[in-house]
């Protein structure tokens, strides 16, 4: 392997390469995949000079560290984190030259949850249907890093854009959900639907990409059952018997057969990507055209 | 024909009955092949992508630019019935061995060697595809030959096993977890990403089982 790659030193508890997924391919049961914070993996990639679609690396909680062979402009953006090269501390958001042979450490998110690694030339993992993401319902893409890997990386692309004014996010202290009603927002009761807008729902920590499920009242349901399995988007509230809805993100299945009560509007999700376990979230009903 | 809006981009179809599925689907891949569906986004038409679905009584179509505009184009539409020309077939070699395959001559009040004949009599088509990548729900088998699940799912079931569940008959693409009765296994590769197209089954495929002696 060339040395324009790097290896593994420490692989957190679940560090995975992403772009902006596989598209398409619904028909024949493949999720669209990529990364779920898509704004911090696009503006990471902006930071060291690469087009918005080239690999990075998604963290969860707990960061990642990687040696590279040779001198390479890593960003580190999503969830904040200390970041240091060798030890010393090194700007987080920001474009930052790690020498060849140097470990570049993403620490513990400081809030939220999945941080992105970009490094100039992005990472050249071998693409599955056009795309280089780890699929984490389908086992398609590369496997989740484990110490010792290497992955290569690509030939730098040139400059990195002009310093982007690096959006700093709060911690999400509430994930505010707007919502489509529908399609099957009639397999609820009148009462059911005020629920999904009032009632007081938190993050389950039994969420991950494929879908990050509620805790809270459920939803009453007009009608009982299950509906023959039918196409389901990103965004999708599902309710299953439980009640509790459950939104699907990046990895979710390409059909089912519960009932969708709303569809929360891909700009919105990335929030729901960094929202902690006992978040309180809120459903909010958007009117068609996008306004409250 | 019931659209309903799913959030900003998409629309579910509903349809009366899986032949409706079926035209409506080949003439929406009649229409994406022209570059006639108004898909959302910028850039060359061929770049422009979006889903499109069928199931077993919708069609789901995602990013399109105007769900709503499209609604109204769809009672325009003069959708001809299906054929069968033109559509692919794939034969897939089955060696008649599964471990339900008793079981399911009991359901059918049949023999074993009844079930093989039958289900390799029978021409399959691929209704739609979901579960894990490659995985297509055929359809083909009359109303009483349909059999339950399995009470209790396997943990573990192997790659290329032919089973039945309700209407539909299926290849695992891979092992899995799953309460299919299985009837046979077949070396045939449903699903490999490194091939051209991935998928041996796509929704609208034509099946037929071929039996292979069993290496006994």
């Amino acid at each position: 392997m060339s040395d324009r790659a790097f290896s593994v030193v420490r692989a957190g508890a679940l560090t995975i390469v992403q772009d902006l997924g596989r598209p398409g391919h619904a028909h024949l049961g493949v999720p669209r995949s990529g990364a779920l914070d898509a704004p911090a993996h696009r503006l990471g990639n902006r930071l060291v000079g690469n087009p918005e679609s080239a690999a990075t690396l998604e963290t969860m909680l707990t960061g990642c560290a990687v040696r590279v062979r040779r001198a390479t402009t890593v960003a580190v953006t999503g969830a904040p984190c200390p970041v240091t090269v060798d030890g010393r501390p090194a700007p987080w958001g920001a474009p930052c030259h790690v020498p060849a042979g140097a470990v570049l450490d993403a620490g513990p998110a400081t809030h939220g949850l999945r941080s992105y690694l970009a490094f100039a030339g992005g990472i050249e993992a071998e693409e599955v249907l056009g795309s280089r993401s780890t699929d984490l319902l389908s086992g398609l893409g590369p496997d989740p890093l484990t110490d010792g890997a290497v992955l290569p990386l690509g030939a730098p692309h040139g400059p990195p854009a002009a310093a982007d004014a690096v959006p700093h996010a709060g911690p999400v202290t509430e994930l505010l959900l707007p919502f489509l009603p529908g399609p099957r927002d009639a397999w609820f009761t009148e009462a059911g639907l005020r629920t999904l807008t009032t009632g007081r729902f938190r993050v389950s920590p039994a969420g991950n990409r494929i879908g990050l499920r509620t805790e809270g009242p459920p939803l009453e349901r007009a009608r009982p059952g299950e509906l023959p399995s039918e196409g389901m988007p990103l965004g999708a509230l599902q309710v299953p018997p439980n009640g509790q809805p459950v939104l699907f993100l990046h990895d979710h299945p390409t059909t089912g057969g519960y009932p969708v009560v709303g569809v929360v509007p891909e700009r919105f999700l990335a929030p729901a990507a960094q929202a902690v376990p006992g978040t309180p979230v809120r459903f909010l009903r958007l009117r068609q055209g996008g306004q409250t | 024909m019931r659209p309903l809006p799913v959030g900003e981009h998409g629309l579910l179809i509903e349809l009366d009955d899986a032949e409706e599925v079926e035209a409506l689907h080949a003439e929406l891949l009649r229409r994406a092949a022209a570059d006639a569906l108004p898909w959302a986004g910028g850039g060359a038409p061929s770049e422009r992508r979006g889903e499109i679905v069928p199931a077993a009584r919708t069609v789901f179509l995602d990013g399109l630019a105007d769900p709503r505009g499209l609604i109204a184009e769809l009672a325009t539409w003069d959708i001809p019935p299906l054929t069968a020309a033109g559509r692919p077939t794939v034969e897939i070699p089955v060696r008649y061995d599964g471990p339900d395959l008793a079981d399911v001559a009991a359901l059918w009040g049949s023999t074993p060697d009844e079930v093989v004949r039958r289900h390799s009599g029978t021409a399959f088509h691929v209704a739609f595809c979901g579960f894990a990548p490659g995985f297509g729900y055929l359809t083909g088998l009359p109303e009483p030959l349909h059999v339950p699940r399995r009470d209790t799912p396997r943990t573990k079931v192997p790659v290329g096993s032919v089973g039945l569940a309700g209407p539909y008959t299926g290849v695992y693409p891979r092992s899995s977890p799953g309460g299919w009765q299985l009837i046979g296994t077949t070396d045939a590769v449903l699903w490999d990403p490194r091939r051209e197209p991935a998928a041996l089954l796509a929704p609208g495929t034509r099946v037929r089982f071929v039996p292979v002696e069993t290496a006994r």
